[in-house]
């Protein structure tokens, strides 16, 4: 096995028994994008040479022998919406297509602080707007495991590089689905922990109550460390939490033996493709040989799920979006433009993708005079109800777990003619975002070629737990 | 034909928190062109705002000094519409939830009696950057630059109510908007200074027939850098309205601009055209819990209003009531009475002073108080010196120009300058002889019995002497001599 294809665990403890250096497992990663770069398409920007001198530096940090931070000299891609200094964040769009950010993101700050290697910026759909990563005006990443197919979005960059050993971990972002989708498409692990666990400074806003930062890796124990190393109370963000951070590696090993997972009913009855959900009741009733309980639970506002999601997101980012008017940075349109209007129309129209365009209007008019009590207002009950339904359940279980996605990896094309189609692969995940808890998906099997997801749900802030079931779990199928 | 009239103000006020609304950067107005700015406020991708909690005390203050109700659950929303000094495409602002609501402002009414103004709510909001074109007029600008140095400036809107005891004439707006300038500068919120733009007004005008129920559309007005203008387009609007409705016209509700050259509003755009700002709650800030502690603490650190003061000053220090109202004005003017008044007996004699004299040398020279040359202890002493009778007031002004032009104390300009007063009472009687000897014919009209002639000698006397003759002592001796 060459090293781009070992878990950041493994390598952190060949790391400090020096039988590997920063450099060699940078310079196979490195490798690795060579090869598979122009297939795959997973990053917007690689930073190779920068990668290469934090390596160096990492190594030196391990040579002086002091105890060096965790992820000291591993290599991570970052989803190009979190802004890095000096290196252009583009959000997947023309409109930010030269544009270089004058800071750190919080959770990039973070990485870098422990010693990470920043080997690039991963290709996303345009501002985290898909479920495919075809909506990027860098054209479209290709699922590595099928390159026929799409590798889930908006966070497909980071699935894809890590599934392809372009990187060891990623960071992503996860609004409805951004982070699990991907993962569960290129059989990788991720976990978009609950709203307000890392801080959102410095993530380009789509929906900024819905928007969370969140790792990809190869493991649940990957996703836990770099979620140890990302998360925290950042006194940037308002809205990060200021609670205690445990160490999520700490119970990993604690086993699934008499907990209560819930299997919310309403995910099952109609619209799941047949042998996804026969690899996800194989999953459950793995879960039950275990010892695990489980447990038949109600979430009846499961079905506004994507109509609540599809108004509250696009509402906030029309006006999240009205920075980009070519004004003070990234594209504006000069050609045959006479005064500022045409300007702002000019830019806009050519800066934005048509799904940015669609969600901007479908936003706008959901504010609009008129129409804000029946659209917005009524979302934000139906959210209310949303996240009541998962209170009460959680009351009886440890956990969930449902499918990712109600399909396989679709082909690149299928759905882009059809966005309600394209918004309905979102089902199981967008609950999740509107009720603000932690998701993560693991990989639970494979139809066709194709990989499954497993969606793992747990309480406010208990990203233990889902992380602990998740390592479980692939400790019973022998999947790590 | 008689008309109601109903003006109501939207009152903007640029705080002196120390630094913005959302971020760090210091709120500086003699800072170079985006000096004092960051990715939060020039709204750059992935920043985020925090709120300034400053600021949030500043709305309290204001609040409570304008009797209003604290909101203990707060919200901050976005207003919605582009332009290029609004980085963000949107202000953060308060819609529903401000920090404070009904409040009211009392002022003395046309009819002289005290009149509660309504005061419907108190907001907290960001200003907007700057815009500054290539040349005089946006028309003729080839190009304009942004200034994010005032963008998110924390920005208190102050909205009168119409509704609930509105202001019925310009005069009582003009006493409106100097009442709420003058607490605003009480209780250390805002400079309020109009030439910077740290205090700015829209006002809605509508008017009625005497006698009718319902009011007319409102007018609103935008765009009066001063007081003057203000009043200016109110009186235009009245007439304008009120022509209106004398030909049997409608008055349409619309946006006006005044026009400071020709001292007139201009239609802007009308209700149809009004923007369509679609408020919502600012999901990146958590709302606003405010607890009674915090409001307490604002409570007690609130200083005397300016209502309260004249009061007091009245009471205590036993001046008159236009006096008072000089006095406590400004701050600043009551706070120096004040530190003279705990060194001196006199204090009509005091304020006296400070309204006639000392203003007067301010004024000379264009100073505000705070940079008064006289200190409170100098300017007690003269006063004290005077109403001991220990020099004459014409000496005494003479002493008070040094003072201010020196900034020495009294007694040393006294005697520096040998303006000691003639205590000697040989050397009274001897200037008098001198004084007798020369006017004869007065002398002679004393002595048969005429009074008015004595003045006529004591200022003979205050002349010869350069006024360091007592004129009470010298007018105790030529009664002795004379009469």
């Amino acid at each position: 096995m060459e090293l781009c294809d070992r878990s950041a665990s493994e390598l952190t403890v060949m790391l400090r028994k020096r039988e590997v250096s920063s450099r060699e497992i940078t310079e196979s990663v490195l490798k690795r994008i060579d090869e598979k770069e122009e297939t795959i398409n997973a990053y917007i920007t690689t930073t190779g040479e920068i990668a290469l001198r934090q390596a160096d530096l990492a190594d030196s940090r391990f040579r002086e022998g002091k105890s060096v931070p965790l992820l000291n000299g591993i290599p991570i891609a970052i989803k190009d919406l979190l802004c890095t200094h000096g290196i252009r964040t583009t959000c997947g769009s023309k409109i930010l297509n030269d544009f270089v950010p004058t800071y750190n993101a919080t959770a990039v700050e973070r990485i870098l602080g422990d010693g990470a290697v920043l080997i690039g910026k991963t290709n996303m759909d345009e501002f985290a707007m898909g479920s495919s990563t075809e909506n990027s005006a860098f054209g479209p990443t290709r699922n590595p495991v099928n390159t026929e197919c799409v590798p889930g979005g908006s966070s497909g960059g980071s699935a894809a590089a890590v599934a392809a050993g372009e990187t060891i971990l990623a960071i992503g972002s996860d609004t409805g689905g951004s982070i699990r989708l991907p993962s569960a498409y290129c059989g990788v692990a991720g976990i978009k922990p609950t709203y307000g666990r890392v801080s959102r400074y410095g993530l380009v806003s789509y929906a900024s109550s819905l928007d969370q930062v969140g790792a990809l890796g190869r493991t649940a124990e990957d996703c836990a460390m770099l979620l140890n190393v990302i998360c925290g109370h950042d006194r940037l963000d308002t809205t990060s939490a200021d609670i205690e951070k445990p160490d999520f590696r700490e119970s990993l090993n604690k086993g699934i033996k008499g907990l209560k997972i819930g299997l919310p009913r309403e995910y099952f009855v109609e619209g799941m493709d047949e042998p996804v959900k026969a690899e996800i009741m194989h999953a459950i009733s793995l879960l039950e040989k275990n010892g695990a309980d489980i447990v038949d639970i109600s979430l009846p506002h499961a079905k506004y799920a994507i109509s609540t999601y599809y108004l509250i997101a696009t509402a906030e980012a029309s006006s999240n979006l009205a920075r980009y008017d070519g004004v003070k940075y990234g594209f504006r349109s000069e050609d045959g433009v006479s005064d500022l209007l045409d300007m702002y129309e000019a830019t806009r129209s050519e800066g934005f993708g048509k799904e940015v365009k669609r969600r901007i209007m479908l936003g706008t008019y959901v504010l609009s005079a008129g129409y804000y009590d029946a659209y917005y207002l009524k979302a934000q009950e139906a959210r209310t109800l949303i996240k009541e339904d998962f209170e009460r359940s959680f009351e009886q279980v440890d956990c969930m777990v449902t499918p990712v996605s109600p399909c396989l990896p679709f082909k690149l094309g299928e759905k882009m003619a059809d966005p309600l189609q394209m918004y309905l692969v979102d089902i199981y995940t967008v609950s999740i975002n509107l009720s603000g808890l932690p998701g993560m998906s693991i990989n639970c099997g494979m139809v066709d070629g194709l990989p499954v997801g497993l969606q793992i749900i747990g309480k406010p802030f208990d990203e233990e737990m889902v992380l602990r079931v998740g390592h479980a779990y692939e400790q019973m199928t022998g999947s790590v | 034909m008689d008309y109601d009239v109903i003006i109501c103000f939207e009152t903007h006020v640029e705080l002196k928190t120390e630094t913005k609304l959302f971020c760090d950067c210091l709120v500086k107005y003699d800072a170079s062109p985006n000096r004092n700015i960051c990715p939060v406020c020039t709204g750059q991708p992935g920043a985020l705002p925090v709120l300034n909690k400053k600021a949030v005390e500043y709305s309290i203050r204001a609040g409570l000094a304008l009797n209003c109700t604290i909101n203990r659950h707060s919200r901050f929303a976005r207003k919605n519409y582009f332009y290029p000094d609004l980085p963000k495409g949107y202000q953060i602002s308060q819609y529903e939830m401000p920090f404070c609501e009904n409040g009211c402002l009392e002022i003395t009414g046309d009819d002289g009696q005290p009149y509660s103004v309504g005061i419907k709510r108190i907001h907290l909001e960001e200003d907007a950057g700057k815009l500054v074109h290539s040349s005089d007029s946006f028309e003729e600008s080839e190009y304009s630059l942004v200034d994010y140095n005032r963008s998110s400036v924390p920005l208190l809107e102050i909205v009168a109510d119409h509704e609930r005891n509105p202001l019925r004439s310009i005069q009582e707006a003009r006493s409106y908007l100097e009442k709420i300038r003058q607490i605003l500068k009480y209780i250390e919120i805002s400079d309020c200074m109009l030439e910077k733009g740290q205090f700015r007004c829209d006002v809605n005008i509508s008017i009625r027939q005497k006698g009718s129920r319902e009011f007319g559309n409102r007018a609103e007005i935008k765009n009066m850098a001063s007081f003057r203008f203000m009043m200016d387009a109110l009186e235009y609007e009245i007439k304008r309205q009120s022509e209106i409705l004398e030909s049997g016209g409608q008055i349409d509700q619309e946006t006006r601009l005044f026009d400071e050259q020709k001292k007139i509003t201009l239609p802007m755009r009308s209700k149809e055209d009004a923007p369509d700002y679609r408020y919502f709650p600012d999901p990146d800030l958590v709302d606003v819990k405010i607890d009674q502690d915090f409001v307490t603490d604002i409570e007690r650190s609130m200083p005397e209003l300016p209502d309260q003061k004249q009061n007091r000053l009245m009471a205590d220090y036993d001046i008159r009531e236009e006096d008072a109202l000089i006095l406590t004005r400004d701050r600043e003017v009551s706070d120096y009475f004040a530190a003279c008044a705990s060194l001196c007996k006199d204090t009509k004699k005091l304020s006296h002073w400070i309204i006639k004299e000392l203003f007067k040398l301010l004024n000379q020279s264009s100073l505000l108080i705070e940079k008064c040359p006289v200190s409170p202890q100098h300017f007690s002493r003269l006063v004290n010196l005077i109403s001991k009778e220990e020099i004459t007031e014409t000496i005494g002004r003479t002493v008070l120009e040094e003072m201010f032009k020196t900034g020495a104390n009294p007694d040393d300009i006294i005697a520096e300058k040998g303006l000691k007063p003639i205590q000697d009472p040989d050397i009274l009687e001897r200037v008098l002889d001198e004084v007798m000897a020369e006017n004869p014919d007065v002398v002679d009209q004393i002595k048969v019995g005429e009074t008015k002639p004595i003045d006529f000698l004591i200022g003979q006397i205050m002349r010869k002497t350069r006024g360091k003759a007592n004129p009470k002592k010298a007018r105790e001796l030529i009664e002795n001599k004379l009469v």
